[in-house]
């Protein structure tokens, strides 16, 4: 087990590079809260069940991820500030594959 | 007026508990909610969903946690006032409150409870610029009268259940029933899929997917929107309507509450964890999900905890001469304001010859 490590813009615009665990059963989401790379309170509203878009972000690297479950295709599909490269960073766990991956979060809804 | 010993804001979890704590300590009960059901999240976001830790429960189905705590406390008749918000507070000169919602109805509490979870839900608005000018002039976020658009031309965006189930409602009133979604698939239920089918193809409701409305336009009342399909700008037109209903559901914002004069961290309300979560605002408690101090943890459990040691402190507060120790239930039994009492069986002495 180690760590991976991955970049992640947060919405101002700063980039901070971290090592997220691979033996936590954690998903992109959580590692952004783990870090407060966003108040708390404005992402992860609904916990990780993709029902709220709060943890959209943009991927920006080509890194191999798992497919959309239905759940985020639907989500994805009403949330806003959506492009191509949209995903719900609370359905991406963190695994070895992630190493390298580059992320940008989307703005917050208001 | 609405009079009450505790008033509550939020009937999440924690709040429905709450009464049920008071109620033991015969203090009354108000809730109020944004939602029209009771519940919060739990009936709103994910009734059909499991939740594992709940002690005692190994498995519960949110909706079904609800209904539960609903029957708890129904013998303590708890007031509700529901689809609305908590706006105003007034402390009053012997230190009550007035809490008065965004429909004017007005609750006195000597103790209010903020169970505000994640905050009241609020419709999501699109990031269209323009649509707040249009804000009640033909823009609306919710349906209240379905009547007003009669006659009306109507263009309602959204691929959930409230946007099928409001475009298939008002295929019948309206003149025209336009439904703008940004895929091909929508997300609800089967039957409400098919029935908009059916009424596009008899020409009742037109579709317009995939595309999204990008600008509504008007001079005073709105006019029109401007409707983008298959994402290519090129492909833009313009749809004359009187109304626009963006359905994109809801999200919770902890909303007039943040301008109480409490203290705020982290989106959340700081209290006293050391002795019975009461903010800077003598009085007023904040319990659940809605409340921040040193190590908080948003479960359910930690706000069953919350409402129990903050009600114990409102009694104190409410009756400051009263003695009082706690009575655990098998002993004291459950002695409802309905008159109902449930309580332990008592036993049965009797010899054996």
């Amino acid at each position: 087990m180690q760590d991976v490590n991955i970049t992640i813009i947060d919405r101002n615009g700063v980039t901070h590079k971290i090592e997220a665990p691979t033996d936590m059963a954690m998903n992109l989401m959580e590692v952004v809260r783990s870090y407060e790379l966003a108040p708390e309170g404005s992402i992860g509203i609904c916990g990780g069940m993709a029902m709220c878009a709060s943890c959209q972000c943009y991927i920006e690297s080509d890194t191999n991820l798992p497919e959309k479950e239905d759940d985020e295709e639907a989500m994805l599909a009403e949330a806003f500030f959506v492009k191509e490269n949209s995903r719900l960073g609370c359905q991406i766990p963190i695994n070895e594959d992630l190493e390298g991956l580059k992320v940008r979060l989307a703005p917050e809804d208001i | 007026m609405i009079k009450t010993d505790i008033l509550i804001i939020g009937a999440g979890p924690t709040g429905l508990f709450t009464v049920f704590e008071a109620g033991l300590l015969k203090l009354k009960c108000h809730l109020i909610d944004a939602l029209p059901q009771p519940g919060g999240q739990l009936a709103e976001l994910y009734p059909k969903k499991p939740i594992y830790d709940i002690p005692g429960y190994p498995e519960v189905k949110a909706g079904e946690l609800v209904d539960n705590l609903m029957e708890q406390i129904k013998s303590f008749q708890p007031g509700f006032t529901l689809g609305e918000v908590a706006q105003n507070i007034d402390r009053q000169e012997d230190d009550s409150f007035i809490v008065t919602t965004n429909k004017g109805t007005m609750h006195h509490a000597k103790i209010i409870a903020i169970a505000g979870g994640l905050g009241s839900f609020e419709p999501r608005k699109p990031p269209i610029k323009n649509l707040s000018k249009f804000e009640d002039l033909g823009v609306q976020y919710m349906i209240r009268d379905p009547e007003k658009f009669r006659n009306k031309s109507v263009v309602i965006a959204g691929g959930g259940d409230s946007a099928l189930d409001w475009s298939i409602y008002l295929a019948d009133i309206a003149d025209e029933v336009t439904l703008i979604h940004r895929r091909n698939e929508f997300r609800g239920a089967l039957e409400s899929v098919d029935r908009v089918k059916e009424l596009k193809d008899i020409g009742k409701i037109k579709l317009v997917t995939p595309a999204e409305v990008v600008d509504v336009y008007g001079s005073s009342n709105l006019e029109g929107v401007m409707v983008r399909k298959n994402n290519n700008p090129e492909e833009d037109f313009a749809l004359a309507a009187d109304y626009f209903i963006p359905l994109f559901g809801l999200s919770p914002k902890l909303g007039p509450i943040a301008n109480w004069g409490l203290e705020i961290e982290k989106n959340a309300i700081k209290v006293d964890n050391t002795l019975d979560y009461q903010t800077n605002i003598p009085g007023i408690y904040a319990i659940g999900d809605v409340n921040t101090y040193p190590g908080k943890l948003k479960l359910i459990l930690c706000g069953f905890h919350e409402a129990t040691l903050m009600c114990q402190s409102a009694y104190q507060k409410i009756y400051p001469n009263k003695r009082y120790v706690m009575k655990y239930t098998t002993v004291g039994g459950v002695t409802g304001f309905d008159g109902s009492k449930k309580e332990a069986p008592k036993a049965v002495v009797k010899s054996i010859d």
